[in-house]
């Protein structure tokens, strides 16, 4: 119990820290709010007044609360862009990133989890060099390169399918899904590798551990000593991994929205930051900061579920 | 047998990073066309002897912008990696060897800002800051300080128990003298190994946040920049696109094909 609740505290303070953190982050910006809003022409007097009617003259310390309130019922404001307020903008942007970012995942896992078992199999010799090569091959394209390289091959040449086309999910779910299979590959695919890689030595780590010549000696099967008893124990430390895969999937999926030009999280703010439109920034930063630190938190309950010694420690 | 199949991926790394050093050294002196003077009877050629890269939709070399852009991204990735691990170096020096509260405090930040994804951080630095090359190198400098002073820090913790320090401290060195004279030298070969990851990460990060365009700022040269605007030509031009990113590529690769290597060796 005392583990639980310890884990609720630092989450809530984890979150506390980072809202914190971005309220600030954005007061320190030079410009005044009021003024960029009304434009050089205005007088004092309706900058003045503007300044008191957004809450601009009262104290960091409130604003901070409102802010806080504000963020805790969903309320962020408006868009100074587009003046519709940030929360439905969020709305209508979120999905897209959600599935786009989920199906990632399915296919990180889909795919990493046997091959990084096969290559486990192969320690030595040509096949173990080529798959450090690969790996690290993989590891090395910038996802948005691979995402252009994925529109040239897919797209321009075997015309699978138009860039820079998109289709809504309420349009047409299964188009929706076709488009954004693409985006999704090209953000998969350095993770993947990276899965591979930590899964991979992760075996081999284990292979290597007194428990594995105890079960061989005892007449157990390669095989079944690979299944049975050492794969339980190597993907324990793939949970804890797969935390930071997940952040970085989202991350990734930033920059592969502008590639695929698709409506989500990312391209809302990139085109915030590139418009000064910092209410919108704010939000999105503290959305996906939110949602890595909670997919963390998950990780560790999922962890300490796994392996109970950790509860001690 | 086994070590020769291992300098494989090696030279290959060793090879693939003279290459892009290469193209950097020599685009400080020299590049084959002005890599700004626009040629509208040229406009996207494909490569040729004339253009060995092609040319863009302004009629510019890309071999010239790559080798332009190339320079940018090295002297980006350096920067942020010398402000990242001197600072980074000092703050896990100084928390690794004292400890106490300002470690705990230190490290809590350190875990912080190390569970947001750095683009996402990278973002937010530049929307404050604003874009150009030195607004980035400021904010991924910035950025890469946790990870530099972890690493540090669990290696100082580490050495700071050994016999060969509790020598000096007989001998009546001081704190710095040891941290500084005696334990730093050891930790060599992890900083070394850091740094490459710390560049292969900053030269991914500029990249993609040029990409952006919230990155390198025109008239400056930039690889990812140069991704960005070749996407729109990928119909007629495709070489526009290939080239910076297989630069990009290449450096990454290279490095950390180097980097396996030292990793390997270190153990």
């Amino acid at each position: 119990m005392r583990f639980y609740v310890k884990k609720i505290i630092t989450l809530v303070l984890t979150l506390l820290l980072v809202s914190l953190l971005t309220f600030v982050a954005f007061q320190v910006i030079p410009g005044d709010g009021a003024l960029s809003k009304l434009g050089m022409d205005a007088t004092e007097e309706q900058v003045e007044a503007l300044r008191e009617s957004l809450g601009l003259n009262d104290s960091m310390v409130v604003r901070f609360t409102r802010f806080l309130g504000g963020a805790v019922k969903g309320d962020f404001g408006n868009s100074s862009q587009y003046s519709v307020s940030v929360t439905s903008l969020v709305k209508e942007r979120l999905p897209v990133t959600i599935w786009l970012a989920g199906l990632s995942i399915v296919i990180i896992i889909v795919v990493s989890i046997p091959l990084g078992i096969l290559c486990s199999r192969k320690q030595n010799g040509m096949v173990d060099r080529l798959i450090t090569l690969l790996t690290q091959t993989c590891m090395a394209v910038p996802s948005f390169f691979l995402g252009i390289l994925i529109t040239l091959v897919f797209g321009v040449m075997l015309k699978w399918f138009i860039p820079g086309k998109y289709v809504g999910p309420s349009q047409d779910f299964g188009q929706f899904i076709h488009y954004i299979i693409f985006p999704a590959v090209a953000v998969s695919v350095p993770k993947i590798a990276m899965m591979v890689k930590f899964l991979r030595n992760s075996v081999i780590r284990e292979l290597q551990l007194d428990y594995v010549r105890t079960a061989k000696s005892k007449g157990n099967k390669e095989r079944r000593i690979l299944y049975k008893h050492v794969l339980k124990n190597a993907l324990m430390p793939v949970i804890t991994f797969m935390g930071m895969v997940i952040a970085d999937v989202l991350a990734g999926s930033i920059v592969i929205e502008q590639v695929f030009n698709l409506p989500g999280m990312g391209r809302l703010l990139v085109v915030a930051i590139s418009n000064r439109d910092f209410n919108v920034v704010q939000a999105v930063v503290l959305y996906i900061a939110a949602v890595v630190i909670i997919i963390n938190f998950i990780v560790d309950l999922l962890y300490q579920k796994v392996d109970p010694r950790v509860k001690i420690s | 047998m086994r070590k020769r199949q291992l300098d494989f991926n090696f030279i290959l790394g060793i090879v693939l990073i003279s290459f892009v050093l290469l193209l950097v050294l020599v685009g400080l002196f020299y590049t084959p066309y002005d890599p700004n003077a626009m040629d509208i009877t040229s406009k996207n050629l494909p490569p040729s002897l004339n253009h060995l890269f092609g040319t863009d939709y302004m009629g510019r070399d890309i071999l010239s912008r790559v080798m332009e852009g190339a320079k940018t991204t090295f002297f980006i990735g350096i920067a942020t990696v010398a402000i990242g691990a001197v600072v980074g170096t000092l703050v896990g020096a100084v928390t690794g060897y004292y400890g106490g509260i300002l470690d705990e405090v230190l490290m809590r930040i350190n875990d912080g800002v190390a569970s947001f994804p750095s683009i996402l951080l990278a973002l937010v630095m530049v929307s404050i800051l604003g874009t150009g090359k030195y607004n980035i190198i400021l904010a991924l400098g910035i950025i890469f300080i946790p990870s530099f002073a972890r690493v540090v820090r669990s290696e100082f913790i580490a050495q700071k128990q050994l016999d060969y320090v509790r020598n000096a401290k007989l001998m009546g060195a001081g704190d710095l003298r040891i941290m500084f004279v005696h334990i730093l030298p050891n930790t060599k070969s992890i900083i070394l190994s850091a740094v490459t990851v710390g560049f292969n990460n900053a030269v991914l990060a500029e990249a993609g946040m040029s990409y952006l365009s919230l990155g390198v700022q025109p008239p400056d040269a930039s690889l990812g920049r140069m991704l960005s605007e070749a996407q729109t030509y990928l119909f007629n031009a495709p070489w526009f696109a290939l080239a910076p990113g297989f630069i990009i590529v290449i450096t990454v690769l290279g490095f950390s094909l180097i980097n396996e290597r030292g990793i390997k060796n270190g153990k």
